[in-house]
């Protein structure tokens, strides 16, 4: 029963844009397995130890590498999908490489990630003149009157067009997580991240297994600032770069629970539910306190942490396993 | 003055130390003796609360030590001199000495304290401006014991004392303890080096794995074969 | 020739005032980790409620100035304590993820708390004060204030850990934690005073860049980052460390600034940091 459970799930989820449902319920499903995709993209590395709270980096790379390039150069999305993937490996490189090679962990690799995200986002400012600085940018319309999309220009206003897209993009992004997480690459990152020294006396390339896992985060991570700024269209340096979408990420995969494949998926819609249940709640008033969602969920990743450390889907499973456990015989 | 009955203690799930009994009496010297691993160390951390007890009771001048938490121990006039010495590196002699007066009934007594552990080990005194780290092993057990000595405890913890010094300085190291004794106070030390502390307390436990085997006043026990040849090789 | 020497000289000397500023605040933050080993990730939005606490006495209660001021320090120092009881001490044992994290919850919840009661509008102090004029240099008289106070509460501070006796625990509990209880110090206790002086060290800080800045629940991004910086360059914990590096980071804004965007200043100092951490990942002093 419990095998047929996820592809009953996933059938019915496929069948969602064909229910029916309006263009914005349709449009919070699809921000809600985005957000998943990028959460989970940040997860392969996080898991292993490496917490990085600069991911707001390779996020913005990709969204405004296609923007600028198209905007500016007319350069299809597809090449400048590759733009931003290519610089993002190089960052990531660039960075991961020394960082790694001289052991710079926890505290100190949390802050330098964390002025990665910042530079991005200062760049991006600073670059005002090209990218619009702190209004934002937005891709040029490929489409002319009446046309429905383009895929050249990857530019499509049917939402169950995109609707499909990314949920190929969140399937690809959970198939990874599987993969990372029963490959070698993972047993020696875990060995690592109990004992480096020991890990490397028997041949684990620590520099080398940590380098992979962080370039396929981040490349998984830059496409999903592609994907943002093709279904939004419309990027703005808080919001794809910088320390706020960073830690959202971050959080998000905490409050779902990182060491399960599902977590950062539960933790998504989490925070999107919470964001959009209080708009609801609120109704009118909801103008009348702003931030309200971020309040509570601030304050509920405060509690998280305290007392759920292994997030809503990791605690749940626990508490699952233990029930099965109570009533197995013997 | 020290009564400890049936103590068992340990680290998480791996147990040191099972249903120890001893007791200190006002103005003696007592060893706990045994090889390295027999749980010397977790004995003298359970009585200073640094880790809880499973099982037994500590009492101090009849006072029972249960529930008191770790910071409170002192002020029952128990002090201990930890392994390895454990100074404030970055500290100076004189402020390690003022953070082991640290308790108010101590502060008040503060400049009497200080001159009395300047008068048990003048060389402290020289060196009161110098960083506790660049000093010698032997001058850092002085500063360790004057340490514990400045909240005038009525029993002293001693955690071997002679460990990681040069034999040389041992000696030295032995000549205190032997003079902290003299000056009446009430010791419990716990060390490896058999042979030496034998010829300074007035009695000792035998402590082998986690269990007190044997006990007696020091002479004898220097003296009984069992010791002499399973410990002094003889 | 002659003009462009003088401006850039103004602009090192704003380094130079910026310096102290910075300096402060990093000393808040250095001292909780040096002590604590945790790192308030919300620092810098701990320091916004400071800025608002004093908005709120003297504009909109009314109090007089210094008397918001001195308010708002003991209101943020109290508020560390607070925090440190019942956020960080239940983690305090757990990974330092775990502690990060509950301090980023914390952001999140400051920038909102603070956007629910004050809204999103740029407040300001309205505090005019009259720039002071040396030859052709202009420098602002609050940012000229901010460096000498800054610089005295850093003394304060200095003179504080190592001539009182619980200055001088403090230190003691940052070189071993476990030993403390044989001397009847409890751990807890010491904690909790750090974190109120390293929040009185933050309040301290609002009321000097709330004299020169506007107020919005999101400036805590703008110089929050700088600040962790600048303690990790210096050695994260390594409070004379951070004195040095706060300096060098102004400099590099100042002058960067001057020479470029002001956003470029922001970049270069960035940049400079991660050369830094290839070259000594332990900080310009660090050696933990």
């Amino acid at each position: 029963m419990s095998r047929v459970l996820p592809w009953a799930g996933l059938a019915l989820l496929l069948a969602l844009p064909l229910s029916g449902i309006g263009n914005y319920p349709l449009h919070l499903v699809i921000m809600c397995l985005l957000w998943s995709y990028v959460y989970t993209s940040w997860s392969i590395m996080g898991r292993l130890g490496l917490v990085s709270f600069g991911h707001g980096a390779f996020l913005g790379i990709g969204a405004y590498a296609v923007v600028m390039l198209w905007n500016h150069f007319g350069v299809s999305p597809w090449l400048g999908a590759l733009a931003g993937i290519a610089l993002s490996v190089l960052v990531a490189l660039v960075i991961g490489f020394p960082c790694f090679r001289f052991k710079i962990v926890g505290h100190y690799f949390a802050l330098v990630t964390l002025a990665l995200s910042e530079v991005t986002r200062l760049i991006i400012v600073a670059l005002r003149d090209q990218t619009g600085g702190s209004l934002g940018a937005t891709p040029n319309t490929a489409l002319a009157q009446g046309a429905t999309g383009s895929l050249a220009a990857v530019q499509f206003s049917s939402k169950i067009v995109w609707f499909y897209a990314i949920v190929a993009f969140w399937l690809a992004a959970l198939w990874v997580w599987q993969r990372v997480d029963r490959s070698m690459t993972r047993l020696a990152l875990e060995a690592i991240s109990q004992e480096e020294d020991a890990a490397a006396s028997i041949g684990i390339n620590v520099t080398k297994s940590k380098l992979f896992v962080t370039l396929v985060s981040a490349v998984m991570t830059s496409v999903g600032g592609v994907l943002y700024a093709q279904y939004q269209l419309y990027v703005n340096p808080e919001t794809v770069s910088g320390i706020g979408i960073s830690l959202q990420m971050v959080f998000g995969v905490i409050a779902g629970g990182m060491y399960v494949m599902l977590g950062p998926t539960v933790g998504a819609v989490f925070t999107l539910l919470l964001a959009e249940g209080l708009r609801l709640a609120l109704g009118e008033h909801f103008k009348q306190f702003p931030a309200l969602d971020l309040a509570i969920y601030g304050m509920l990743l405060v509690l998280f942490i305290i007392y759920m450390p292994k997030g809503i889907l990791g605690a749940a499973l626990e508490a699952w396993r233990r029930r099965k456990a109570g009533r197995a015989p013997g | 003055m020290l009564a400890v009955r049936n103590l068992s203690a340990g680290y998480g799930s791996f147990q040191a130390l099972f249903g120890v009994s001893l007791e200190v009496n006002a103005g003696e010297s007592v060893a706990v003796i045994g090889p390295n691993g027999a749980g010397k160390s977790t004995l003298l951390r359970a009585i200073s609360k640094l880790i809880e007890l499973k099982d037994g009771e500590v009492t101090m001048e009849g006072r029972s030590l249960k529930g008191v938490p770790a910071h409170e121990v002192i002020a029952h006039g128990i002090s201990q001199v930890p392994e390895n010495r454990r100074l404030f590196a970055r500290l100076t002699v004189e402020e390690n000495l003022k953070m082991g007066a640290f308790l108010p009934a101590a502060r008040a007594k503060y400049h009497q304290r200080l001159a009395f552990v300047y008068s048990l080990f003048p060389r402290l005194q020289e060196r009161r401006a110098q960083l506790a780290g660049t000093l010698s092993g032997g001058e850092q057990q002085m500063c360790a014991i004057g340490r514990a000595l400045m909240s005038g405890p009525k029993l002293l913890l001693l955690d071997e004392p002679s460990a990681g010094l040069a034999p040389v300085i041992v000696q030295s190291i032995f000549e205190l303890v032997r003079r902290i004794c003299h000056e009446g106070y009430t010791v419990l030390i716990v060390e490896q080096n058999i042979r030496q502390v034998l010829k300074v307390v007035d009695r000792a436990y035998l402590l082998e794995t986690g269990r007190i085997k044997t006990s007696g006043a020091a002479a004898e026990l220097l003296a009984s074969d069992a010791i002499r040849r399973t410990y002094l090789g003889l | 020739m002659e003009v462009f020497d003088i401006f850039l000289l103004e602009a090192v000397v704003n380094g130079i005032l910026l310096g102290g500023l910075l300096a402060l605040l990093s000393l808040g933050l250095n001292l909780i980790f040096g002590v604590i080993d945790v790192v308030w990730i919300c620092y810098a939005e701990v320091i916004m409620i400071g800025m608002y606490a004093v908005y709120a006495l003297h504009v909109q209660l009314g109090w007089p100035l210094v008397a918001a001021m001195a308010a708002g320090v003991a209101m943020v120092a109290a508020f560390g304590a607070l925090m440190h009881q019942f956020v960080i001490r239940p983690v305090l044992s757990a990974e330092p993820i775990n502690q990060l994290l509950v301090t980023g919850g914390m952001l999140f919840f400051l920038q909102a708390a603070a956007t629910l009661a004050f809204g999103i509008e740029f407040k300001n102090l309205g505090v005019k004060l009259p720039p002071i004029a040396l030859g052709e240099m202009s420098f602002s008289l609050p940012r000229i204030i901010a460096f000498v106070v800054a610089l005295a509460g850093v003394a304060a501070t200095y003179l504080f850990l190592t001539r009182s006796y619980l200055g001088t625990a403090i230190r003691a509990i940052s070189q071993d934690r476990q030993i403390m209880p044989l001397m009847g110090v409890d751990a807890n206790r010491i904690f909790v005073v750090t974190s109120a002086l390293g929040g009185a060290l933050a309040g301290l800080g609002a009321c000097l860049l709330v004299l020169q800045y506007d107020i919005h629940p999101a400036i805590g991004l703008s110089f929050g980052p700088i600040t962790f910086l600048i303690c990790v360059l210096g050695g994260l914990g390594n409070m004379l460390g951070g004195l040095v590096a706060a300096f060098i980071f102004a400099q590099f804004i100042s002058v960067g600034g001057f020479f470029f965007h002001i956003e470029w200043g922001y970049v270069i100092a960035f940049a400079f940091f991660i050369v830094v951490m290839f070259w000594r990942p332990q900080g310009i002093l660090g050696g933990k």
